[in-house]
């Protein structure tokens, strides 16, 4: 039987999965991504360095990333290095953005496809505070504490009015926390809705605003930086960058990991179920002083540890063989030629011809390879390449759950390595204050290298481009200028990648190979699924995107009946 | 145990970052009072008036969105995000935020719009090009499922500068002729614009809250905005922290120079203050700081059309 799970909610975006399900589990899967702006397109003409305002509206999830990568790419084109200072401050609002978007990630969107309201309604509070204090040294842990939680969420049930909750899939057999593990689960998904916000104020400080912080500049950034000025980052504003980085990594070491390894226990099952393509690409990040990144690039094939591939992005290009576009396929993303053209049913409809064209998402492939980017790409590409800190998170979570590194290639595993690179970046950013302090106490106030600020100082073509690791895996822009204008630009973005729909050799996307073999216990209640997508974490926003090259208009969409 | 090596940091007293208690009464009176600072109204008729059973249900569609809407409303109180979820409205619909999905959120959103009674929140643009088959909901147009949710609404908030008026979708050459709520529902009645790239969370709770408090929607201007957020011209004495070096002449010409590093005025780099009407100054974003306080030019996301109206960003206004 044919099972369409539209709109997959606790994502980013607009996401539509349709699946066979024979027997019980998953035998083949369609995903759709159901919405396209053309926010390339939009770019065409324009001042190369208002890109990145532009395209940070890509995502307001992932916020900064999509900024991030488009002054990398003019910098890029430009031939511009940034000051260390901006290299600093960069790095401190990506990762705050990532522990950000991790911890919203695991209890806010993939915590209900694992934690059952009811069941935490039948717990008791003296055993979840005897549970609470085996996990971590987390202060709320007293049984007055879980009875206050039980009591409220009680009250809130008893209301009648079940708002978020309404019509979730409670009771599902597939949800095997004890009542206690679901009491504390749930307060913890309290607790974070509270907490997420202190930690992106560090982009409220050094970048304006969060969402869509405002501060980056081609060249570098225009966060002032100045010991003796009140209106500009100063040793008070770093205090309380540090005081943040402090809550950070006390809430990441006391209450997310713990959770995430608390979970991993629970549901043994899902650390084989969900294993997806097994490649991973990783364009790596976090640019270190020492020219070294945090997380190194690099390619793994047929989820082999054992060495890693030098990635080369030339071999990227995408396919739209089974998307709603016209043109030449596949291409670089350099070259891009795409003009979008609809050929899926009149809405409203119930099906799509999943035969045919099913998706404004296209297919990119490294060397027409499918590949998986990610948390776990991350991981695994710095465990394969023996970096240390990697070594140490990876092999202490598995060996604390007694499971091997073929584990991480999972749901549970997606999920872990999640949580891990959390922790080691939560560790990182302390860091990266002190050279950011030392740097200003030494008379470094340099931002940005403005040199080439001015449109007349450049010549008349460039091309350049920019990669990040968003916190859901590779993004990679690709900017050409004429004449001061943007002439061409395209993005290729994680969960494109991700969630890409077949290719021309009929191969499928990262998650809809994940998808194969998953059990569905009851097709109208699809817990199943949503636990394999929402270990991507999907973002669909940044998923669609279309650019015509040379800055030719997109042509009339054709609506087939 | 994968927790730190130096061991676990107390928290209590971390810094001077204050430790939320999500299931407090400190998390409501948290709410009620960073309400009473937005509206100017006593902390203790806020309190009554939004702690009312039943809750005021709020159905949320998104269209040709980014979620940084949704993510605005998140940070939008300090402490006590969880109290308005929890204890002051019942968000019946949501996609990024509800439980179930598929048939099962459908189905909360019928009967959300069959109960009616409910605020309709509408992010992101609405795509109008080629019957519009651009945004998707379960074979639904995002077009016909904005016509469907705000029909019955008390009333209809456009939260953020798509749902206004388009925003980024609708910049040249708006590729999917995507327009903002009072552009895809003609004749739509008590509708609130909210611009903003993203709106002010503190912004769009406070007009909920001013709701419940005087059943009356807040005091809005000719673009449909309420004043108490959107009465204030960025660049002006009393305003922008900056207009003190405006009148003195002293700008900034560089990123980093002594001029940036002092927090003097940004015009020269392209600021649109002059033109923005904007309250980021006095409900700073996250209760921290803005654009202009962190060292960069207002791009006047609450302007219309600014997409193209304002850019290229960097360079001096006209008349400015």
């Amino acid at each position: 039987m044919k099972i369409v799970v539209d709109p997959v909610t606790r994502i980013e975006g607009h996401l539509r999965i349709e699946t066979q399900v024979d027997a019980g589990a998953v035998t083949d899967a369609w995903s759709t991504s159901p919405m396209f702006r053309g926010i390339e397109n939009v770019l065409v003409n324009r001042d190369p360095r208002d890109a990145w305002v532009f395209t940070q509206r890509i995502c307001g999830v992932c916020t900064t990333v999509s900024a991030l990568a488009s002054v990398r790419a003019v910098e890029n084109a430009l031939g511009i290095t940034i000051p260390d200072n901006a290299r600093i401050i960069r790095n401190l609002m990506e990762a705050a953005q990532y522990v950000h978007d991790h911890v919203v990630h695991l209890y806010h969107l993939h915590g209900p496809d694992w934690i059952d309201l009811t069941a935490a309604l039948t717990a008791d509070p003296a055993a979840a505070s005897s549970l609470q204090r085996s996990l971590s040294a987390w202060p709320n842990n007293s049984t007055e504490y879980f009875a206050a939680v039980k009591a409220k969420l009680q009250a809130f049930v008893d209301s009648g009015q079940l708002g978020l909750f309404a019509g979730g899939y409670w009771g599902h057999p597939a949800y095997d926390l004890s009542p206690e593990a679901s009491l504390v689960l749930m307060a913890h998904y309290l607790e974070a809705l509270d907490w997420q916000r202190e930690f992106v104020k560090i982009h409220a400080i050094l970048g304006g605003k969060n969402p869509h912080p405002q501060t980056y500049v081609v060249g570098g950034m225009a966060t002032a930086v100045d010991p003796t000025s009140s209106r500009a980052v100063n040793p008070t504003s770093v205090s309380r960058m540090k005081a943040i980085a402090a809550t950070i990594k006390t809430f990441v070491d006391q209450v997310y990991v713990p959770d995430l390894l608390l979970l991993a226990r629970s549901y043994p099952a899902w650390t084989s179920i969900g294993r997806g393509v097994g490649n991973l690409l990783c364009v790596g990040d976090f640019p270190e002083r020492d020219g070294t990144r945090l997380f190194p690039s690099g390619v793994i094939r047929n989820r082999s540890l054992g060495s890693v591939e030098t990635l080369d992005q030339s071999r990227i290009t995408e396919d739209i063989t089974r998307s709603w576009y016209t043109g030449a396929t596949p291409l670089h993303p350099a070259d891009g030629v795409t003009q979008v053209a609809y050929t899926g049913p009149t809405p409203p409809f119930e099906a799509l011809d999943t035969s045919g064209r099913y998706s404004y998402g296209k297919a990119p492939r490294y060397g027409g390879a499918v590949m998986e980017v990610g948390p776990l790409a991350r991981m695994a590409v710095a465990y394969a390449a023996n970096v240390t800190r990697a070594r140490q998170l990876v092999d202490g979570a598995l060996g604390t759950l007694g499971l091997g590194t073929d584990a991480l290639f999972s749901t549970v595993g997606r999920m872990l390595t999640r949580a891990l690179e959390t922790q080691w970046l939560a560790e990182r950013i302390s860091p990266w204050l002190d050279e950011l302090s030392a740097n200003i106490a030494a008379g470094n106030l340099t931002i940005a290298d403005t040199t080439k600020w001015q449109p007349s100082s450049w010549p008349a073509t460039a091309t350049g481009y920019g990669t990040t690791e968003a916190p859901r895996g590779a993004l990679g822009h690709w900017v050409r200028i004429s004449d001061q204008k943007i002439a061409n630009y395209q993005i290729v973005i994680p969960s494109t990648w991700n969630g890409s729909p077949r290719d021309v050799a009929g191969n499928r996307g990262a998650w809809e190979q994940a998808l194969l073999g998953v059990p569905v216990h009851d097709a109208e209640q699809p817990l199943e699924i949503l636990r394999v997508v929402h270990s991507f974490d999907p973002c669909m926003a940044c998923a669609v995107h279309v650019l015509d090259a040379e800055g030719a208009e997109v042509t009339e969409v054709t609506v087939v009946p | 145990m994968t927790t730190s090596a130096t061991g676990p940091t107390p928290v209590t007293g971390v810094g001077s970052v204050p430790l939320p208690h999500g299931v407090s009464r400190r998390a409501f009176l948290g709410f009620c009072s960073t309400m009473a600072a937005a509206l100017a109204l006593p902390v203790g008729e806020i309190a009554r008036a939004v702690a009312a059973a039943p809750r005021l249900p709020v159905v949320w569609i998104a269209t040709q969105d980014c979620t940084a809407d949704t993510e605005s409303l998140l940070r939008s109180v300090d402490p006590g995000i969880s109290a308005l979820l929890l204890d002051v409205i019942s968000l019946d619909y949501h996609e990024t935020l509800m439980a179930p999905a598929g048939a099962r959120a459908g189905q909360a959103l019928d009967a959300a719009l069959d109960r009616g009674g409910y605020v309709c929140v509408v992010e992101g643009a609405i795509p109008t090009a080629s019957n519009g088959v651009h945004c998707l909901i379960d074979g639904e147009t995002g077009l016909s499922l904005v016509r469907r949710a705000t029909a019955g609404a008390l009333f209809t908030l456009a939260v953020g500068s798509c749902a206004v008026d388009g925003g980024i979708a609708a910049a040249a050459p708006n590729p999917t002729g995507a327009t903002g709520v009072s552009g895809a529902v003609s004749g739509i009645a008590n509708l609130v614009n909210l611009p903003g790239c993203p709106v002010n969370g503190v912004n769009l709770v406070a007009t909920i809250v001013y709701y419940l408090t005087h059943t009356t929607l807040p005091p809005l201007d000719s673009s449909r905005r309420p004043t108490f957020a959107y009465g204030q011209r960025i660049h002006a004495a009393g305003a922008c922290d900056r207009y003190e070096f405006f009148r003195a002449g002293q700008y900034v010409l560089a990123w980093g120079d002594e001029g940036h590093r002092k927090g003097w005025c940004l015009r020269r780099m392209g600021c649109a203050g002059p033109r923005t009407f904007a309250n980021c100054h006095t409900r700073n974003w996250n209760e921290t700081s803005w654009p202009i306080g962190a060292g960069h030019p207002c791009v006047g996301c609450t302007v219309s059309r600014f997409w193209d109206g304002n850019t290229p960003f960097y360079v001096r206004k006209p008349g400015n």
